[in-house]
């Protein structure tokens, strides 16, 4: 066994003797764009959206045109499936020429990558369109889940969480956490939420536990003792003993994620959703999935938000590749398609003070999805709880609820 | 020259052996030193029992364990059960023939496409729930669990959908060796009645020939992902879908225990196997009693019936499953509780059908490539065999491995050697991934047709002057065309369903139609999936006609080749 291991080991070694490249210095802009040139970018991101995927073939489209970029879409059916690639290479010793040029993450994965220094090292805060950016108002920009992103992923999309309800069968909806338990009870089996750890399902979980504790302050710390964290998360697992036994399938079953949460919308066995996306539902009965009595609400006190990032693996094969198309979706021309809801709708990580006037005049002339709140309409944005939160929700949720006890 | 040619055809035994159980038992090491705790890359670097205990903390593990050994064996017992029926009921018959040619549209249909089929026709919100709304009055679905059930029912029926054609199939290819027209004719002579005299006559001698198909089928049905995903119990779900999750958790700590969960799957398979094993002599000591008791009449109309039953069941679901896919690709607006899209269209084809031809190509390409490489290390085993060149004992059996052994189990091993030796990334890494695959379900199907071929045509063609070289290229192989071409076409289909082994050693830069479904899939859009859905199936259909087309047309004037 040991002699295996060994022989393993040093087969591992042998193969990671290729010497790392220099990482592109994107202060030295023009050096990166001369070596992006000829280069093919494998962006690995969510598959599941059409509107994503005809954002991203668009964003290639223009890569090629103006950089000479190639942009090839890996359509992931779970971000993991390129954080386990990345792992996976790291496991084998290659440490350049990897499969994976960026990705498209945020949240734990991020955490995770970056702890296991699976990322560049910082490149995303030299970026040219960075400086369009404001990250001291928009503080989503350098703290993902309140982890510092230290530069090693750029923001390209502010993402917040919207309820969805069918106005055609509710008139007014639940305007906190504790309505919708009502709510709830009033109409047992109409409601559910995404199976954590789902990354939907475990921001339902944050979203209720920010409105019900009664020491929000906590938790943007990591967890502390476990008197604390049974305190501040009490009136969660109280209010979701009380939920459970309403929900849809009365809790014995969930749906996966919340486009299967949306399905259930669609067919009518549900009544309520969200999403993190704001214009989701308007894209929804755009194509024809929802009915356009869908509305959007958002609970008073404010909504969880937070950014959406590209990040580049450590031993990406065109970092300089994946850097240009980085600062291509943090370009104008992008965020302005990015935000019209008739292309895809998410909020814009731009400053649109510090833009050209043609350019502001352009985001102030997009206009408003049918079921999409305006942005004075949909309140405060509330921010993440630090990860080691998450992770412990996760665990208990899955112990009380997740194991049919 | 002799000794040099024999010692060629031996190769190929060893070839396939080496081409199918070496990536297993890599992967398979690949998977137990993390279980283990040895991962250096996370940090691991001594063994340890640890991933085993985070594992039997774990609260769901006894009902995740129960939920891959209650519904795989109860999958299988159905599976084999209806099978049987089919063919003790109906074997010889009109409806019998009828069967045979409904067998392969149903059998292209993948996995997850049936299951999405399926999850479409059974669930509160589905097809037959819409035809009852009118009558039972709901407005709304009911709110009845159906899907996701915790008893794993709704993926038990899954999974028997697919796999009782399967075995239908693996029983027609072994019927012709036990001759069955013989022995019911003597059967029914003797006064035994149709289903009675198969049951006691053909079955002994046709179970031990399906007997390997029947372990794949166990092991799948416990270790399904996809299918456990799309119908199955998700508090908890069963064992494999709870190791991947664990797999693509964001806190990489998992992976340890994601290991242990795949070494735990294995030894599930390999217990369930066991069982079945035990249950097969305890059958068969029950059946000998049976058989020599004498009776007559074996509840025949209740065979028959059970037999029409089945094969309507499963064929319908499965047919049906996939008319809903069709019509979803074509849906526009299609609301509870209509039976019908209110209206129907080809957006979801115009918008999908131009980015589907790069990857139609890499699947026709790699599935292709795989087969041509099965058939040929499989004709070269089997031709080595025919002129008694066997390998020792059982070394044989070793190609079925990669059916046995869960896929959670090996693959993320696999990748990891894959990537070591700087082999992943290509088409060319997938198509040797596929073989993997492809290769024993091609020896499934192509092995009892080619062992029944009457070996007199070889003695007069040798008669003749022909040596053996020329009698296979001349005689057997035109004659065997026909079970040739069917083996190839399942090789194909297996190809084109492959999911993880796509993902995992193609980087995700190798895209097939199967990759591409199963990523736009998980965005729930129903019009998305009924166009992939429908695509795989037609990509997996195509070769099935091919092998009922092409010997009628090369053999129009032979007549006695065009059944071959």
């Amino acid at each position: 066994m040991s002699r295996f291991v060994t022989a393993l080991a040093a087969g591992a070694l042998a193969l990671s003797g290729l010497p790392a490249l220099a990482q592109p210095d994107p202060a030295d802009w023009d050096a990166v764009l001369a070596e992006a040139r000829g280069q093919t970018v494998y962006f690995n991101a969510w598959g599941g959206s059409d509107v994503v995927n005809g954002f991203i073939a668009w964003a290639g489209a223009r890569v090629a045109e103006e950089y000479g970029v190639t942009l090839e879409h890996v359509k992931l059916s779970d971000t993991a499936e390129a954080v386990s690639r990345v792992l996976a290479e790291k496991t084998a010793g290659q440490t350049a020429g990897g499969a994976v040029d960026l990705i498209w993450i945020n949240g734990e994965n991020f955490a995770a990558m970056k702890q296991q220094r699976l990322l560049l090292e910082p490149w995303a805060d030299s970026l040219p369109n960075w400086a369009l950016t404001d990250p001291e108002g928009n503080t989503a920009l350098t703290a993902d889940f309140t982890v510092p992103t230290d530069g090693q992923e750029a923001p390209w999309g502010m993402a917040k969480l919207v309820f969805f309800h069918d106005t055609a069968r509710i008139d007014t909806p639940p305007a906190t956490m504790a309505a919708l338990g009502d709510w709830s009870a009033a109409h047992p089996g109409r409601f559910t939420y995404p199976q954590p750890p789902d990354f939907h399902g475990s921001t339902f979980l944050k979203q209720a536990l920010i409105e019900l504790s009664a020491f929000p302050d906590l938790l943007e710390q990591p967890v502390p003792d476990d008197e604390l964290y049974t305190l501040a998360t009490g009136p969660l697992w109280t209010f979701l003993d009380g939920l459970t036994p309403n929900l849809w399938r009365q809790g014995r079953a969930y749906p996966q994620n919340a486009s299967r949460q949306m399905q259930l919308l669609a067919d009518g066995e549900i009544d309520i959703a969200f999403n993190f996306n704001p214009n989701e539902a308007s894209n929804a009965i755009a194509s024809g999935l929802l009915p356009d009595t869908v509305r959007s609400h958002v609970h008073d006190g404010g909504m969880i938000g937070n950014a959406s990032f590209v990040a580049i693996p450590f031993n990406a094969n065109a970092q300089a590749g994946a850097m240009v198309v980085a600062n291509f979706l943090m370009s104008p021309e992008a965020q302005l398609r990015l935000a019209d809801p008739t292309v895809w709708g998410l909020g814009t990580v731009l400053a649109v003070d510090k833009l050209k006037p043609e350019d502001q005049a352009a985001f102030a002339a997009l206009p408003l999805g049918v079921a999409t709140l305006p942005p004075q309409a949909l309140g405060p944005t509330l921010p993440e709880p630090h990860p080691s939160w998450m992770v412990r929700l996760e665990q208990d949720w899955m112990q009380r609820y997740g194991v049919g006890q | 020259m002799l000794a040099s040619r024999a010692g060629l055809i031996w190769l190929a035994p060893a070839t396939a052996i080496a081409v199918l159980a070496g990536p297993v038992l890599a992967g398979l090491a690949g998977t137990v030193l993390p279980a283990f705790g040895y991962f250096p890359s996370l940090g691991g670097r001594a063994l340890s029992l640890d991933p085993f205990a985070a594992l039997l903390a774990w609260p769901g593990l006894p009902a995740s364990v129960w939920l891959s050994l209650g519904p795989g064996l109860l999958a299988t017992v159905l599976s084999l059960g209806f099978a049987v029926l089919i063919c003790a009921g109906w074997q010889g018959t009109a409806v019998f023939r009828a069967i045979e040619r409904a067998l392969s549209p149903v059998l292209s249909v993948p996995h997850a496409a049936a299951a999405f089929g399926l999850a479409f026709l059974i669930a509160p919100s589905g097809w037959i729930a819409r035809a009852l709304a009118p009558l039972a009055g709901w407005q709304v679905p009911p709110d009845v669990l159906i899907l996701h059930d915790p008893w794993g029912l709704s993926l038990v029926a899954g999974l028997v959908a697919k796999e009782v054609p399967f075995l239908v199939l693996m029983m027609l290819a072994a019927l012709p060796q036990a001759r069955p027209e013989q022995s019911r004719k003597v059967a029914q002579a003797l006064g035994y009645g149709r289903a009675a005299g198969w049951l006691k006559t053909v079955f002994p001698r046709v179970y031990p020939q399906i007997r390997l198909p029947v372990y794949a089928v166990l092991a799948y049905s416990m270790s399904a992902v996809d299918v456990a995903m799309i119908l199955g119990p998700t508090t908890p779900p069963p064992l494999s879908v709870q190791v991947l999750a664990w797999m693509h958790d964001p806190d990489l700590a998992l992976r340890f225990q994601a290991a242990a969960g795949a070494v735990l799957q294995l030894a599930l398979v390999l217990v369930a196997l066991a069982l079945w094993r035990g249950a097969e002599a305890l059958v068969a000591t029950l059946g000998r009693r049976w058989a020599e008791g004498g009776a007559r009449r074996a509840a025949e109309g209740a065979v028959r019936a059970g037999g029409i039953a089945a094969a309507g069941l499963t064929g319908g679901a499965a047919l049906l499953g996939l008319a809903a896919l069709a019509l979803w690709s074509a849906a526009g607006v299609w609301r509870f509780p209509a039976l019908w899209p209110e209206t129907l269209g080809p957006a979801a084809w115009m918008r999908h059908g131009p980015e589907l031809a790069q990857p139609l190509r890499d699947t026709a390409l790699i599935g292709l490539g795989a087969v041509a490489l099965a058939l040929v290390l499989a004709l070269w085993c089997l031709e080595a065999e025919q002129r008694g060149l066997r390998p020792p004992g059982r070394t044989l059996s070793l190609i079925y491995l990669p059916l046995i052994v869960p896929q959670v189990a090996f693959l993320t091993g696999l990748q990891a050697l894959a990537i070591g030796s700087g082999l992943d990334g290509g088409p060319g890494a997938v198509l040797v991934v596929h073989l993997v695959f492809v290769l024993p379900y091609v020896m499934l199907s192509l092995g009892d047709p080619y062992r029944a071929w009457d070996r007199r045509f070889g003695i007069a063609a040798a008669a003749l002057g022909a040596s053996p070289t020329r009698i296979f290229w001349r005689v057997r192989l035109p004659m065997l065309l026909r079970p040739v071409l069917t083996a190839a076409a399942v090789g194909f289909a297996v190809s084109v369903g492959q999911y993880l082994p796509t993902l995992l050693i193609g980087a995700g830069r190798v895209q097939t139609v199967t990759t591409e479904a199963v990523a736009l899939a998980s965005g729930g859009d129903r019009r998305v999936i009924g166009v992939y859905g429908i695509v795989q199936t037609a990509a997996a259909l195509v070769p099935f006609a091919l092998a009922i087309v092409l010997p009628a047309v090369l053999w129009r004037n032979r007549r006695g080749l065009r059944h071959g």
